[in-house]
């Protein structure tokens, strides 16, 4: 529990400097943006409170919104993040259901969950966000387009950071 | 009574849900006006100084395109200066100028955040208040308009780019003077729209549009883009017209911020035609 006041604002803090400074400049095809930082929200351990999982969601978001210039739009992709997250890990639960103490990582849950519950979690935070963003629904399928496209990168980054950090969380 | 009160203990996480998504959708709403401005942005201390540091970082990834832009720019400049004019009327003239009085000043600014991937694009410069910059002020790159100053702190300033959705400028053709909205359409940072030029006029491919003047924040006559493609739909009365953008908005990292010093007596003006039209 202490080491967990430790580790995760320091993770936080990682997160949206990493988002912020490095990832935003990362563009391909001019309009594909990778968002690695909602991360944090799917890490959080499963049994953490609901409305505690959203108070930080919308916190992150706002971080993130503070660097960008986007007032709002990534804290309310975040929070609706933190609404589905229950029911997709209700969802995606094991027949016999999850262990005590167990963060929803590949290293806890396995590759085949964690590619699943990531992929619809992205999904529906790169959807809310890209339609919150252009605010209408007359371009619907060349804003879905980048959805989709931008969901495909963030999956590919996300997989990619949890396959760097899966090795020393099977250690702990 | 109680009946109300079990039902919103049993939906309390969609209500909590509901609530705070009220917030952020406040936040947006309240940002979205185009001249309003906020307490949080990336002009305030902490963000503007941690893009500061960002940006010393990259500037030396830059230095060939920033001095290739600089050099084109001097040639410019010396090209239109008094000693590249050969006198014709011998060596002493004296020329007491009451004909011109200056209307736009410059102010150089360093570009230290800058967007082109979103729908609706902002620059931050590291000039504020401080340095004389006001809300409305134009900004210039090297090869042309790039945006209007939104928002101003103390040292830094928050620039809304021509890539941003909201953003119109006004501009005309450079040949035969036909005036329209320049506009972007949110796909490719490279090229704008130009909205409202009748199908009459006459134009060719790679004809240059300049900023008309009207708005009295860019000077008349200053570049903003080259003709790329150009066709009337059918029946319609006006030009569906795609120009090619003079500036690089991934590569910009020096411009100038221009002060209109007629700009109040011209908004007084202005407002004065409205009230006698009540």
């Amino acid at each position: 529990m202490i080491k967990n006041i430790i580790t995760y604002p320091f993770q936080f803090v990682l997160f949206v400097l990493l988002q912020v400074l490095i990832l935003n400049n990362i563009q391909l095809g001019g309009t594909i943006n990778p968002f690695l930082y909602i991360l944090f929200i799917l890490w959080l351990p499963i049994e953490t409170n609901k409305a505690l999982v959203m108070g930080i969601a919308f916190v992150l978001g706002l971080s993130i919104d503070v660097f960008t210039d986007t007032m709002g739009m990534h804290a309310s992709a975040c929070v609706f993040l933190a609404f589905a997250r229950p029911f997709m890990l209700n969802i995606l639960a094991p027949r016999d259901g999850y262990e005590l103490n167990v963060s929803p990582t590949a290293g806890a849950l396995g590759w085949f969950w964690f590619i699943r519950y990531a992929a619809i979690g992205i999904f529906l935070h790169h959807f809310f966000l890209f339609f919150v963003e252009v605010f209408r629904f007359t371009e619907f399928f060349d804003t879905m387009g980048r959805v989709l496209a931008s969901s495909v990168f963030s999956l590919l980054l996300i997989s990619l950071a949890q396959f760097f950090t899966s090795n020393t969380e099977e250690k702990r | 009574m109680r009946n109300l009160i079990a039902f919103i203990r049993k939906y309390s996480f969609f209500f909590l849900f509901l609530g705070v998504e009220t917030i952020a959708f406040y936040l947006i709403i309240k940002n979205n006006h185009f001249q309003g401005s906020s307490f949080l942005n990336s002009t305030n201390q902490l963000t503007g100084g941690i893009y500061t540091r960002y940006a010393e970082l990259g500037d030396y990834l830059h230095l060939k395109e920033v001095n290739d832009a600089l050099s084109d720019e001097n040639k410019r400049l010396r090209e239109n200066q008094i000693r590249s004019f050969e006198r014709l009327f011998g060596e002493n003239i004296l020329v007491k100028d009451t004909i011109f009085k200056r209307k736009y000043l410059y102010t150089k600014a360093k570009v230290i955040n800058n967007s082109t991937h979103r729908q609706n694009n902002y620059l931050t410069l590291n000039i504020g208040s401080r340095n004389g910059i006001e809300n409305g002020m134009g900004v210039v790159g090297p090869n042309g308009v790039v945006g209007v100053v939104k928002n101003v702190s103390d040292h830094y300033a928050s620039v809304v780019s021509v890539l941003h959705r909201e953003a119109k400028i006004s501009v005309k053709l450079k040949n035969s003077s036909y005036f329209g909205s320049m506009q972007w359409d949110g796909e490719d940072y490279r090229t704008v729209m130009l909205k409202d030029i009748p199908n009459h006029v006459q134009m060719n491919e790679g004809d240059t549009v300049v900023t008309s003047g009207f708005s009295s924040i860019f000077p008349e006559g200053l570049n903003a883009a080259v003709i790329k493609t150009f066709h009337v739909p059918e029946g319609e009365n006006f030009y569906e017209i795609k120009m090619q953008l003079l500036n690089d908005f991934k590569q910009i990292s020096y411009v100038y911020v221009l002060k209109n010093n007629f700009s109040s007596e011209i908004k007084e003006l202005e407002s004065g035609r409205e009230e006698s039209n009540d």
